[in-house]
């Protein structure tokens, strides 16, 4: 059996009635990280009704794994998941954590490790789908063979490491144009 | 062996430049993505319990002083991977406007009236047949500066996340023979009308309260796995 997949339609406007913010939960033991940016439309204008939709491995480079029962537990495991809409300069805020190295293409019969990274979606009015991109750490020595990255124009990579900035860390989705974000096809 | 995610199939989902809709002009990208192959970032998901809703927030009707004006519906559905199987206990959020066409939101009027008994925020997850069912209203049409003398069809947001990441999905339910649907660029950004009928509610007898509520249905369909063997 095969059904037709439902089509993506747009966040809209006014998806803060239903999609409120979720802050990440911090492992035990987690170094804080404060990742700040902002969303930027193709005249270089704010982009004020954007979520930030963002899903990262523990310490150990693991996620939740779905009861294999099917069953319901009676308390949600939402780890590494966070929610942040933009504000009405564009800007955004995830207050997160640096994430362990997880398993490459491959899964665990790999012996390669993906650099530590945010996996992130991106919804506003004016996308009928998100955006899918990623968010990776700067001065990790990992980012050289990551091989997600090393699948990226090598002049474009950057646009996913985010910047050191005074203690915080300065990550900005440009949609279009000069230094546009790298985007997946997921 | 890694467990994948399907790709979406031919004509189901909608390009991110869409002249018609006029806001992709300036927000869609312009280069060519890059393939992201699925690895366990993209295959997990966060696991939805009991406490992620509490037993109130499947009716939008309720908690106010006094009930919204509009017609009362129940809405309701399964949602379904595209292989057929059932999405267990999944969350599934709705948002929606008012029986007037207005979101309780700052950045939305003064084109209709607030419902001081409307909020049009809804929760629920599915059963283990991958079954919803939310009480609201039907929301009312409402203009939009797309284009001149532009009205969004009466439509409820649903947001979804199925089991992992590369699942998540947001789609807008539509009602059956509304009048709007052929003038509306968000209906029709896919010319496959299969999938766009996909996103019509149907009239459904079964869960039609007598002397209260009108039933719709509504299935959702997400991106299914399939195991591939991985060269090493
Ligand atoms: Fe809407």
């Amino acid at each position: 059996m095969s059904l037709q997949q439902s089509t993506s339609q747009t966040f809209g406007p006014y998806f803060h009635i239903g999609l409120k913010p979720i802050a990440v939960r911090l492992p035990a033991g987690a170094k804080p990280v404060v990742i700040t940016g902002r969303v930027l439309d193709g005249d270089g204008k704010p982009v004020s009704d954007a979520a930030i939709e963002t899903w990262q491995a523990d310490l150990a480079g693991a996620y939740p794994v779905q009861p294999a029962d099917g069953s319901c537990p009676a308390t949600s495991t939402l780890a590494g998941l966070g929610r942040a809409p933009t504000d009405a300069e564009g800007r955004f805020r995830i207050d997160t954590y640096l994430p362990g190295r997880v398993a490459a293409p491959g899964g665990a019969h790999s012996a390669i490790l993906q650099a530590p990274h945010i996996l992130v979606a991106i919804g506003m009015r004016g996308l009928l789908k998100h955006l899918v991109t990623r968010i990776y750490f700067p001065g990790e020595a990992s980012n050289a063979d990551d091989p997600v990255l090393k699948l990226v124009p090598a002049d474009r990579r950057d646009t996913l490491i985010a910047r050191a900035e005074g203690g915080e860390l300065h990550w900005d989705v440009v949609l279009q144009g000069a230094g546009e974000t790298v985007f997946f096809d997921c | 062996m890694i467990e994948v995610y399907r790709r979406p199939m031919q004509g189901t989902q909608p390009e991110y430049r869409f002249p018609p809709y006029g806001s992709t002009a300036k927000r869609a990208p312009t280069r060519p993505l890059v393939m992201l192959p699925h690895t366990l970032s993209e295959t997990t998901g966060p696991v939805f319990g009991h406490d992620s809703v509490k037993a109130s927030e499947f009716d939008l009707t309720a908690g106010h002083a006094d009930l919204p004006l509009g017609k009362r519906i129940v809405v309701s559905g399964r949602v379904l991977d595209d292989g057929g199987k059932p999405v267990r206990h999944t969350l599934v959020e709705i948002w929606q406007a008012n029986s007037a066409g207005r979101y309780r939101h700052p950045n939305d009027g003064p084109h209709s009236p607030l419902d001081p008994n409307f909020t049009g925020c809804g929760r629920a997850m599915t059963d283990a047949e991958g079954r919803y069912r939310f009480i609201s209203i039907e929301p009312g049409a409402y203009p939009w500066r797309n284009h001149y003398n532009a009205w969004r069809p009466k439509h409820i947001h649903f947001s979804l996340w199925g089991e992992a990441f590369t699942q998540r999905l947001v789609t807008q339910m539509y009602f059956p023979g509304d009048p709007l649907l052929p003038f509306d660029p968000i209906f029709n950004c896919v010319t496959d009308t299969k999938a766009r009928d996909r996103l019509v509610s149907s009239l459904d007898w079964e869960t039609t309260i007598p002397e209260s509520a009108i039933g719709y249905r509504f299935d959702i369909v997400l991106r299914g796995r399939h195991a591939t063997p991985v060269d090493r």
